[in-house]
């Protein structure tokens, strides 16, 4: 076990928002079963104002369920000089069997929190609560993957020792080992490049005919989510050797660190950021005809579009910069 | 845009003026807060700080030290076998270092004796630290006595005081040359008290220590990073302990925020209820406890990080330094380097702010669905 204030506001956070969410989920169960809008019943009343409570909570816990995910890889980063041979983020979480589900789960849940808030943001606008089935649905299938992610970070901290002998980065990502890492690296470094460049290209050109002509929102949702793909598969296996300036390292979470001016950073921010935009946009597709929807979500799609866009440039024109101005130059 | 800005400026307005309205409430559960937010902000910069502290000295410290051992005790090291080591591959120099603690009854302290590599003092004259210089009294041109193994004084002139700014590495050191060690102590010549090893390639360190346990089994290498990590976890561990014993009083805090929170008095329970009947929405009233929560968290969470700063980098941490830094007679009177940054302020956020807010939502949510009518009677 790790007690360090990291690990531990961690954990508060993961009990948090295991306990909110299951809150939530009770009453999510009751909301899909019993809603009636038509109904002045006291159950009905009393159901629509506990919505308000739902909200505020699920917003609460989701939000600490984005911050929590950058403090869980910072402190993975922070914690590497505790473990003989991890030298960053991929050591440490690389101890036990724990440190890869918990960070898959946060990520999944990152996602599905963000499509989460954007389904809500768009009921509340509406007076007719138009999208709450959906919303509550959706928050149901939630709640069994954040609880497992709150037990999978408590047994990942628990099972921490210091001192233990991990494999570091170095040779996790390196060509010959079997398993994601091994084959993320191993992908061809230059038709990676190019199948990212054309990637995003068509995500761009998808996203501007529906900002003019308002059709392709599905294709749209598609190709920024291939995007999302595209983009880690060629930051790992082409990207990234221009940042460390090195033709072998293939690492993800070095460029977190300080001697790369913590651009790992940014370049996740921006690739979650616009993963979730991009995904909102296909999410609020089917639900565009229901009651007051018809009004909120066309404008809300076009501002969502515009963020995954601008997003997605921004990093592409980060990944490309060492490409282009870095003496280093792969042959 | 700006008639949404407009919207959550009235109600930071309003907000601000009802918990003005309510002074003594708001004043106590500020004080409660702010004392929480500088006891974990105190506690988390000063491990920092410690472990940065730490890492300084060690920076300087050789890649390894190899000590002897005999029935599981440091034993003194025989100085042929850094010749030895010398010649393992990717070695790039061994130092037979000399180095011992001196009890002085007179003062009832521990100093630290070692004989330097370069810059030896010549037979006879001593470098003293200053925490030295600041107990005895003793300044650069006096005599001070040393009592030998034989218990018979031995007279060494201070020729010069260690600065004060590296006090935290030469607070209780006594620097002399090799000759009046050796008789201080009656140490065997050909022996040292071990051996410091750099190598060229810091990688190879690994693959060195291992072939220097094969050849002499009765050996204990240690690594720098080792110590370095050895530093940081107990660092992180203390830090984490006290994080812990405050977890109780951050318990009580979270009980009296939701008690202050779902006190609602009459007053204010029909200030609720006129607003909902003049046009308020339960979503507005909602925002507007988020807002008051929000204000009393942010102005605790400030001064609190705040006065936390000033507590640990211009006051020593006074409060708990003693059972975070450990205790001597002499010990080293340093400033700790200021530094703070995002990440435990982030951290401090999860600890105080997160709790708080959580505790707190459901007691905003009922005064917020308040029935106008019934509230107003």
């Amino acid at each position: 076990m790790i007690v360090q204030p990291a690990a531990l506001a961690l954990i508060v956070a993961a009990l948090l928002t295991g306990f909110m969410v299951l809150y939530a989920g009770w009453y999510g169960v009751r909301i899909l079963l019993h809603w009636d809008m038509r109904s002045g019943s006291e159950l009905q009343l009393s159901l629509e104002r506990r919505t308000y409570l739902i909200s505020a909570i699920v917003n609460f816990a989701l939000i600490c369920q984005l911050l929590s995910l950058l403090l869980f890889i910072y402190t993975a980063d922070a914690l590497h000089s505790l473990f003989i041979g991890a030298m960053c983020a991929a050591g440490t979480l690389h101890v036990n069997g724990f440190g890869y589900p918990v960070l898959a789960l946060k990520i999944v849940n990152f996602l599905l929190a963000g499509l989460w808030l954007i389904i809500n943001y768009a009921d509340t606008q509406g007076y007719d609560y138009p999208l709450i089935r959906v919303k509550y649905s959706l928050l149901l299938a939630m709640v069994p993957l954040v609880l497992l992610e709150s037990f999978c970070l408590i047994a990942y901290f628990a099972g921490l020792q210091a001192d233990v002998i991990t494999s570091c980065c170095g040779s996790l990502f390196s060509l010959d080992r079997p398993g994601i890492g091994g084959d993320l690296a191993g992908l061809p470094d230059r038709s990676m490049a190019i199948a990212f460049y054309c990637n995003m290209a068509a995500t761009a050109a998808c996203g501007i005919i529906f900002l003019v002509k308002k059709r392709g929102g599905y294709l749209f949702a598609a190709l920024s989510s291939m995007g999302f793909i595209s983009a880690i598969a060629a930051l790992v296996s082409f990207f990234c050797l221009y940042f460390y300036e090195l033709p072998t390292h293939h690492c993800p979470f070095c460029i977190l660190q300080s001697q790369y001016g913590y651009v790992g950073y940014l370049l996740y921010g921006c690739l979650l950021g616009g993963g979730v935009a991009g995904l909102g946009v296909g999410a609020l597709m089917p639900l565009r005809g229901r009651g007051s929807m018809a009004a909120v979500i066309p404008v809300l799609q076009r501002q969502l579009m515009a963020a995954a866009l601008v997003l997605y440039l921004i990093f592409t024109l980060v990944v490309s910069w060492p490409v282009i101005f870095s003496s280093f130059k792969l042959l | 845009m700006s008639g949404l800005l407009a919207r959550h400026r009235n109600i930071i307005d309003f907000a601000l003026s009802s918990l003005l309205r309510r002074k003594a409430k708001n004043i106590s559960l500020l004080a409660v807060y702010t004392l929480i937010v500088i006891i974990i902000a105190s506690c988390m910069l000063f491990i920092n700080a410690l472990k940065q502290e730490a890492a300084a000295v060690l920076k300087d410290a050789p890649d390894m030290v190899v000590q002897k051992m005999v029935a599981g005790r440091h034993d003194l090291m025989p100085v042929s076998r850094g010749e030895v080591i010398g010649g393992i591959t990717g070695v790039r120099g061994v130092t037979a270092r000399l180095w011992g603690y001196y009890y002085d009854a007179v003062t009832r302290a521990n100093y630290t004796l070692t004989v330097s590599d370069g810059g030896q003092p010549a037979p006879g004259s001593i470098y003293i630290g200053s925490a030295i210089a600041r107990l005895t009294g003793f300044s650069q041109g006096d005599l001070m006595p040393l009592r030998t193994y034989k218990g018979e004084s031995k007279l060494l002139q201070v020729v010069r005081v260690l600065p004060a700014e590296a006090e935290i590495v030469s607070a209780d050191l006594i620097v002399l040359s090799e000759k009046d060690f050796r008789e201080l102590f009656n140490f065997p010549a050909g022996f040292a008290t071990d051996l410091a090893v750099s190598a060229g390639n810091p990688l190879e360190l690994a693959t060195i220590a291992a072939k220097i346990v094969h050849q002499f089994p009765d050996t204990r290498p240690i690594m720098k990073s080792e110590m370095l990590r050895t530093y940081d976890s107990i660092f992180d561990w203390r830090g984490g302990m006290i994080v812990v014993m405050f977890a109780v009083a951050v318990l009580a805090f979270i009980i009296f925020a939701w008690d202050k929170a779902s006190g609602l008095s009459a007053e204010e329970r029909r200030e609720i209820g006129i607003l909902k009947s003049i046009g308020w929405e339960t979503a507005d009233v909602l925002l507007l406890k988020f807002w008051e929560g929000a204000i009393i968290s942010l102005t605790a969470f400030l001064c609190g990080a705040t006065v936390a700063y000033c507590h640990v980098f211009f006051f020593s941490a006074s409060l708990f330094e003693h059972a975070l830094k450990g205790w001597a007679v002499l010990y080293p009177q340093f400033r700790l380097a200021p530094s703070i940054n995002a990440y435990q302020l982030t951290i401090l956020f999860f600890l105080t702010v997160v709790p708080y807010t959580a505790a707190t939502i459901i007691p905003s949510w009922r005064s917020a669905t308040v029935d106008p009518d019934s509230s107003m009677r």
